[in-house]
């Protein structure tokens, strides 16, 4: 059932990122890349599998079980990405309205589609 | 003697300090940021040159060593590693030698035109230069972000409404190459259960069959995002946008990014995918050797049709990095070693012809007809503003004499280059790929896609030779006009095609040193020997006992604690093969 949940959840959000990154407006791009970046974060932790209640810390000394505790690799992975994801947006966010400052109009191409 | 082996880890650090000294600065102190920064970058070359003697052995020939560096000091597949060999060595000598005429080029004007131009730069050598030296997958992701990054800041540098429109599409572009990146990553570990790269190859031939599609897919994803970076077609639209509408001193080091894309190609698919790889040997290698091919068709095409120099350079990167995948392609099916050391040999000496093409762009634009009044026509046509020149930036130092005619030669020597034409080392790397290709050709018959290769890589040389002799011949003949040209931007222009004609003089060394690079790529049991055998520094970092069965690769040599003793502060091993 987690499993179900977590896929179809990853599934939602890749599939309106790819649809609105494809969108012309650059909002929509933006909110395109969060939701993909999203489901890809997703995508990392659960490559960990999917255990509950197993802390990703072992202690330290004597014979350790792994079975009882979470894979922190992709914890780990997951937070970086995350922290550079995060970055990039924000950096896109900034040309996106320098863009929009430029061109006077929020379309990709700089310039609106003639009728 | 050898040098010590902290020296590795230099090319990452250099730039990292430079770069973040320089944030300390104010936007007033220019000069000396940009004197930090050129003695960062000639920094950087000595260590590149020690490097590539380090990875060529320096007694006899033929010895391939792979030195490893243990950031962390965890035992080999577990932590992340700095790995040196010969391709990451020959690739760190390129970004040092395109890098610092680059800088001194930007030294003449164009970093005064908006903020923190020398701290990017820096920033994105250490990004390139990490990217070139990692073994760990995840590790690799963070330096290509690190790289990006800075790129983004640089394409913007100058501002203007052009730059930001490329520049918004490139970031996204970028944006989505790193969501496929992740998703690989993420995958190839949920499937394999490590991120370093030896480690993976030595897991490949033992997956099991359920597990053999995830990785597949997972080097699918992955693949995506590097070819992106190298703009293969159909992922290149991007690219003659971008290059086209960048400073010209940010367009030459641009023209590593895309050699990053292919080193990543050239290193991951031999390494994983190559011929001991079992039932995946060869995975993509046919999607690599044609759209190669297609990339390299149109990118000639696309010169033919460029009407100013920046776009046909930006699709020269194109015909460049095409040819470079299409011999990976090639020789990752057919175990082709000759054929990658041409292709190797020519991409070296392409990068420096192309970067040198992007510096001499705005000195010969300078003029006031020629070119000029052609463009106003057409420009629009490909999105161009006439009226951008504005925000050029003002020259400064002396203008030397004869510039016309030492702008016409260098473009010359760049066009020979570029084009593969004799005398210059374009023409041995072509020269190299075609009589491999055709001798391969002729013994195995059948063999249509190294005939389709041969016939593309002519006609690539002769559309590319034909766009730049007109675009000569209108800007440089056709126009009697004297442009100003300061010491500071022919000084970088000369480095450039003085280094293609050393490259050149030295054909014999550099040919023999990548001929072994790419011996070594084929057989990839030395890089995973290497890699995989190194012991760890401290003495309680021996005791964990690796948690997965390893199988010791076949041919793995024995490690030679040469230096000092595992013992001492040398985090290093290395592993030989005479």
């Amino acid at each position: 059932m987690m499993e179900l949940t977590l896929s179809l959840g990853m599934g939602v959000l890749v599939a309106s990122g790819v649809w609105l990154a494809m969108r012309p407006r650059t909002f929509q791009v933006i909110v395109g890349l969060c939701l993909l970046s999203y489901g890809v974060n997703l995508f990392i932790f659960a490559m960990g599998r999917l255990v509950t209640g197993a802390a990703p810390i072992m202690p330290k000394g004597g014979f350790v079980n792994p079975d009882a505790y979470a894979d922190p690799v992709p914890q780990a992975l997951v937070l970086t990405a995350i922290v550079i994801g995060f970055a990039t947006t924000a950096l896109f966010l900034v040309v996106i309205m320098a863009a929009r400052g430029f061109t006077g109009t929020d379309h990709v191409d700089g310039k609106e589609r003639e009728q | 003697m050898t040098p010590p082996p902290h020296i590795i880890v230099l090319p990452i650090l250099i730039p990292l300090i430079a770069g973040a000294i320089m944030l300390m600065y104010d936007e007033r102190q220019r000069r000396l940021k940009l004197g930090l920064g050129i003695l960062a970058c000639v920094l950087q070359l000595g260590v590149a040159i020690a490097l590539i003697l380090r990875a060529g052995g320096s007694s006899e020939l033929g010895r391939n060593i792979v030195t490893l560096y243990l950031l962390g000091d965890w035992p080999s597949p577990f932590g992340i590693v700095l790995v040196l060999d010969r391709l990451s060595a020959l690739m760190l000598l390129l970004t040092s030698v395109v890098a610092l005429p680059a800088l001194i080029y930007a030294g003449a004007g164009w970093h005064r035109n908006g903020q923190h131009f020398n701290a990017l730069f820096q920033f994105l050598l250490m990004g390139i230069n990490g990217s070139f030296l990692t073994g760990d997958l995840f590790n690799l992701f963070v330096f290509f972000e690190v790289m990006l990054a800075a790129s983004y800041g640089l394409l913007l540098h100058g501002s203007g409404r052009v730059r930001v429109g490329a520049g918004l599409h490139y970031i996204a572009v970028n944006l989505l190459a790193a969501m496929l990146f992740l998703l690989g990553v993420a995958l190839i570990y949920g499937t394999t259960g490590t991120l370093n790269m030896a480690d993976l190859a030595t897991r490949i031939p033992h997956l099991s069959e359920a597990d053999r599609p995830m990785i597949h897919a997972a080097a699918a994803l992955l693949s995506g995002a590097f070819l992106i970076k190298a703009a293969m077609w159909p992922l290149c639209f991007w690219l003659p946008n971008a290059y086209g509408a960048a400073a010209p001193p940010v367009g030459a080091v641009f023209s590593l990014l895309t050699k990053v894309g292919a080193y990543v190609i050239i290193r991951l698919g031999l390494l994983l995918f190559g011929p001991v790889a079992g039932e995946s040997a060869g995975f993509g290698a046919q999607v690599l050797a044609l759209g190669g091919m297609a990339t390299m068709a149109y990118g000639s095409l696309g010169v033919l049709a460029a009407q100013d120099l920046g776009r046909m350079t930006g699709n020269l990167v194109l015909v460049s990095s095409g040819t470079l995948l299409a011999v990976v392609g090639l020789a990752m099916i057919y175990d082709d070693a000759p054929m990658l050391t041409g292709a190797l040999y020519y991409m070296f000496a392409s990068t420096l012809g192309l970067a040198a093409l992007f510096l001499l762009a705005e000195p010969i634009g300078r003029k006031e007809e020629g070119i000029a009044g052609l463009l106003a026509v057409t420009a629009e046509i490909y999105g161009l503003d006439p009226e951008e020149e504005e925000d050029e930036p003002r020259q400064e130092g002396t203008a030397i004499p004869g510039a016309t005619a030492l702008l016409g030669m260098s473009f010359l020597a760049c066009v020979l280059v570029v084009a593969g034409l004799p005398p210059l080392a374009g023409f041995l790397g072509k020269f190299g790929m075609l009589s491999s290709a055709v001798q391969r050709a002729w013994s195995l018959p059948g063999m249509w896609g190294h005939w389709a290769f041969v016939v593309l890589l002519i006609l690539s040389g002769f559309c590319t030779l034909i766009a730049l002799m007109r675009w000569g011949i209108q800007s440089l003949w056709a126009n009697s006009d004297e442009p100003p040209l300061p010491v500071m931007e022919a000084l970088p222009i000369l480095m450039l095609v003085g280094t293609v004609g050393l490259l050149t003089v030295q054909a014999e060394p550099a040919l023999r040193y990548i001929d072994r690079t790419a011996e070594a790529l084929t057989e990839n049991a030395v890089y995973i020997g290497g890699v995989m055998t190194a012991p760890p520094v401290s003495p309680e970092a021996l005791a964990p006992e690796p948690l997965t069965p390893e199988p010791p690769p076949a041919a793995a040599p024995a490690p030679d604690a040469s230096g000092a003793d595992p013992a001492a502060d040398s985090p290093q091993a290395q592993a030989e093969l005479p």
